[in-house]
């Protein structure tokens, strides 16, 4: 049977043996005068059951399903003649999927040599077994687990324990998960980044003023050298995202304070949501207002002063990510401004003080962690933007600080790395883990010197 | 001060813990059923006792102030004198919180608050729509029922208000207002080795004597205290209360208290409501010996509360 299916069968197990726990933890009970003589309540030996029917099932399960293919490829592997065992990983891999092909029936068995359609019966055979294997063990498992739990459904023992100290556990093992998979995304990208630099000089990237990744693909084909020189991609990075912040955070802020400490109840409840429906905007839609209204409006405008601007422009970019990323700074303010007890406000208020000056000199400093926090937010949103990037800003990797000139950011730089058909060992693929890494740093190393600022500067209300 | 018999004060303590309380004579008695002072009828806008004064510093007439559709005082009409020091005692809900925090148009920043009637301060109407509330604030300060120092230093505190207000030319002038608001507070011992230390980390007493600083820091006539010793210990009150009969000399003070001991400790005269109207107001000593209306007499001695 497949993993696919066994899955849903293990569940409704759990599913019986909750209710049949259920029912005798009840009828246990009325002999002795009602549930209240119960160690437990009825919800916990039928939770008990439950997790003691699918947790080692599945765990089972789970192991089974991650080695099945290697234990039956291996078999599959020295089933074959010894003078036609495979010379390398690439051609062990090469002869399995012709074998499983002939196993699936895409492949014509009849031009094949004879050690393959065999091996091919083989591997049907193995799949069978293993299927039906899997599939007796595992609902045996279940029926097992399910049935101690049964016979330990008896008023003197306790299943609220096991079942909160159970449940304590899945909750852990949910965080780890995550911590993990970052742990592991990082790993990855790092050991990427290890072979980028046996290829490229470490100097070479971090210091270098010119970005252009084009290498030869060939060792006899006419190409140019390579620039893999990350500076001009990190100021035009900063750029962009300073122009954004410059839009978002006084835009946010003040709205924010508006719609906390000034706006009526109704005004509030209509415009908040409004705002937040800003963020649900796809990037993309932005880019084509950026690319459409904005950045020839802008290059328009320039003409008019006298002064050049391309028709792709930073500024163009920067205006719409920071309308893009408003919701971000307003919404979480707007939540930790009103969430300054109004004793505060009061205390303020009763020795004299307006409004605006309560405002500035008592509820944002005491809001002061969690208006950074939503800045935050938005500076990692507008560092990592791609999209409206792309569209408005363009691809060039130009080192200027001219906010009419067209720039390139390092995401912009990644997207285009790899999109498309690409060999996977050569400086320009993996610069992209580079040019990540690096910027992964750059964002952690911000992270915490924001961390900093607000210890330095929060005022505490408890 | 304390002018109340002992036996009045040990019921109105026991009063607090349940329902059923014995009696001095020994019979017990479930003092809501029997009496039901609720019922007795109040008519709007009388008050038993001697509300008025002469040359009063606030002239309160025909007060009333709704919540909505709820009215919360009815029709309340109330001199208050100068240097004076006037209770408002009354059971949960009957708005003298509310009637206090009209002195000073606290309640301005709740919308639904509707406020009638003449309220003067110095012969100026306070609900003037050209009246500036800034001015009316710093003249007429507000200590509340739950220490709320802002997560500053003691000093900035305390300097919060003259600064805002613009008091001190100097930071040797502003350190002498900070100096001697501590002192008038009784904390300038405790708090002047650390004038920089954050205020959230006195205790409760000290939050609140710190309170009462940041209050006088910037010379106010009136201080309004809404329960200022509901969050506090024994000790820390009785210093509160002691401040309180300081202050008396140089300022007008109206104390809304839940405590009745309290009010006849500190209060030259104590005004008595209940739901919504201003039942009685006299001397101290009169109200908790001789009060003249019955639900005066029922609430100070403690049948329901």
């Amino acid at each position: 049977m497949q993993t696919a299916n066994l899955l849903p069968l293990v569940l409704v197990l759990a599913v019986v043996a909750y209710g049949l726990a259920y029912m005798r933890s009840r009828a246990v009970a009325a002999p002795l005068g009602g549930i209240r003589n119960l160690k437990a309540l009825p919800f916990y030996y039928a939770a008990r059951a439950a997790l003691w029917c699918a947790i080692p099932a599945l765990i089972v399960l789970a192991v089974w399903a991650g080695f099945e293919d290697k234990v039956i490829q291996g078999i599959v592997i020295a089933s074959l003649p010894p003078d036609t065992w495979p010379e390398s990983a690439g051609q062990a891999s090469l002869i399995l999927s012709q074998i499983s092909n002939v196993a699936a029936g895409s492949l014509n068995p009849e031009f094949l040599p004879e050690h393959i359609t065999g091996a091919a019966s083989l591997l049907e055979a193995m799949q069978d077994k293993s299927g039906n294997f899997k599939a007796i063990l595992v609902v045996l498992i279940a029926v097992l687990g399910a049935t101690f739990a049964w016979t330990r459904v008896a008023p003197h023992i306790n299943a609220r324990k096991n079942v909160e100290t159970t449940l304590r556990r899945i909750f852990f093992v949910c965080a780890a998960l995550a911590v993990l998979t970052t742990a592991g995304i990082v790993f990855s990208v790092f050991l990427e980044t290890l072979r980028f630099f046996d290829r490229v000089p470490i100097t070479e990237f971090l210091f270098g003023t010119s970005w252009s990744p084009q290498t030869a693909l060939r060792i006899d084909q006419i190409g140019s050298e390579g620039a893999f020189g990350v500076i001009p991609l990190f100021t035009g990075t900063l750029l962009i995202s300073a122009i954004a912040l410059l839009v978002a955070v006084p835009v946010g802020l003040l709205s924010a304070i508006y719609l906390s400490e000034y706006a009526s109840k109704r005004m509030r409840s209509t415009v908040k949501p409004v705002l937040e429906m800003l963020a649900g905007i796809p990037t993309v839609v932005y880019g084509f207002f950026a690319a459409l209204t904005v950045a020839p409006f802008i290059r328009d405008l320039a003409a008019i002063v006298g002064l050049e601007a391309s028709s792709q422009s930073a500024l163009a970019a920067g205006l719409v990510m920071g309308i893009m990323i408003v919701p971000f700074v307003s919404s979480l303010s707007d939540d930790v401004i009103s969430a300054v007890p109004q004793t505060m406000r009061d205390g303020s208020l009763a020795l004299g003080a307006t409004q605006s000056e309560t405002m500035k000199k008592v509820i944002f400093p005491a809001a002061l962690p969690g208006i950074i926090g939503g800045i935050l937010l938005a500076a990692s949103r507008a560092i990592g933007e791609t999209m409206i990037v792309v569209m408005a800003a363009g691809l060039a990797a130009n080192l200027t600080a001219n906010p009419l000139d067209s720039v390139t950011t390092v995401t912009v730089q990644i997207a285009t790395l790899l999109v498309g058909d690409q060999e996977f060992d050569s400086a320009k693929t993996l610069s992209a883990f580079a040019l990540g890494m690096l910027l992964f740093i750059v964002t952690l190393l911000l992270n915490v010197l924001a961390l900093k600022i607000v210890r330095k500067y929060r005022e505490q209300y408890d | 001060m304390n002018t109340m018999s002992p036996s009045i004060s040990a019921e109105a303590d026991m009063r607090s813990k349940g329902a059923a309380v014995p009696v001095p004579d020994g019979r017990r008695k479930d003092t809501l059923m029997e009496d039901k002072p609720e019922d007795t009828v109040i008519e709007e806008g009388k008050t038993v006792g001697k509300p008025f004064t002469a040359d009063p510093k606030f002239k309160l007439r025909n007060v009333d102030v709704s919540y909505g559709a709820d009215r919360a005082i009815k029709n309340i009409s109330l001199d208050i004198g100068r240097n004076e020091v006037i209770a408002f005692i009354g059971p949960s809900g009957c708005g003298k919180s509310t009637f206090l925090r009209c002195l000073n148009r606290m309640n301005d920043s709740i919308d639904i608050c509707r406020v009638k009637g003449s309220l003067e301060l110095d012969e100026q109407n306070i609900y003037d729509s050209k009246r500036d509330v800034v001015e009316l604030r710093a003249r007429v300060g507000m200590v509340f029922q739950k220490p709320n120092p802002f997560p500053k230093s003691i000093y900035d505190n305390v300097a919060y208000g003259p600064r805002i207000h613009g008091l001190a030319n100097r930071k040797s002038e502003l350190d002498d207002i900070v100096e001697n608001s501590l002192r008038k507070a009784g904390l300038w011992n405790e708090a002047k080795d650390r004038l920089d230390a954050m205020a959230t980390g006195m205790s409760g007493g000290q939050q609140q004597r710190l309170c009462i600083a940041r209050a006088i820091a910037v010379s106010p006539e009136v201080i309004l205290m809404d329960e200022p010793c509901s969050a506090l210990d024994p000790i820390a009150t009785a210093r509160v209360e002691e401040l309180i009969a300081e202050m008396s000399e140089s300022y007008t003070i109206v104390i809304v208290t839940h405590s009745m001991q309290q009010a006849a400790r500190v209060s030259n005269r104590t005004a008595y409501f209940h739901m919504g109207h201003l039942v009685e107001v006299n001397e101290t000593d009169t109200v908790f010996t001789s009060p003249q209306h019955p639900l005066t007499e029922s609430y100070i001695t403690g049948r329901f509360g």
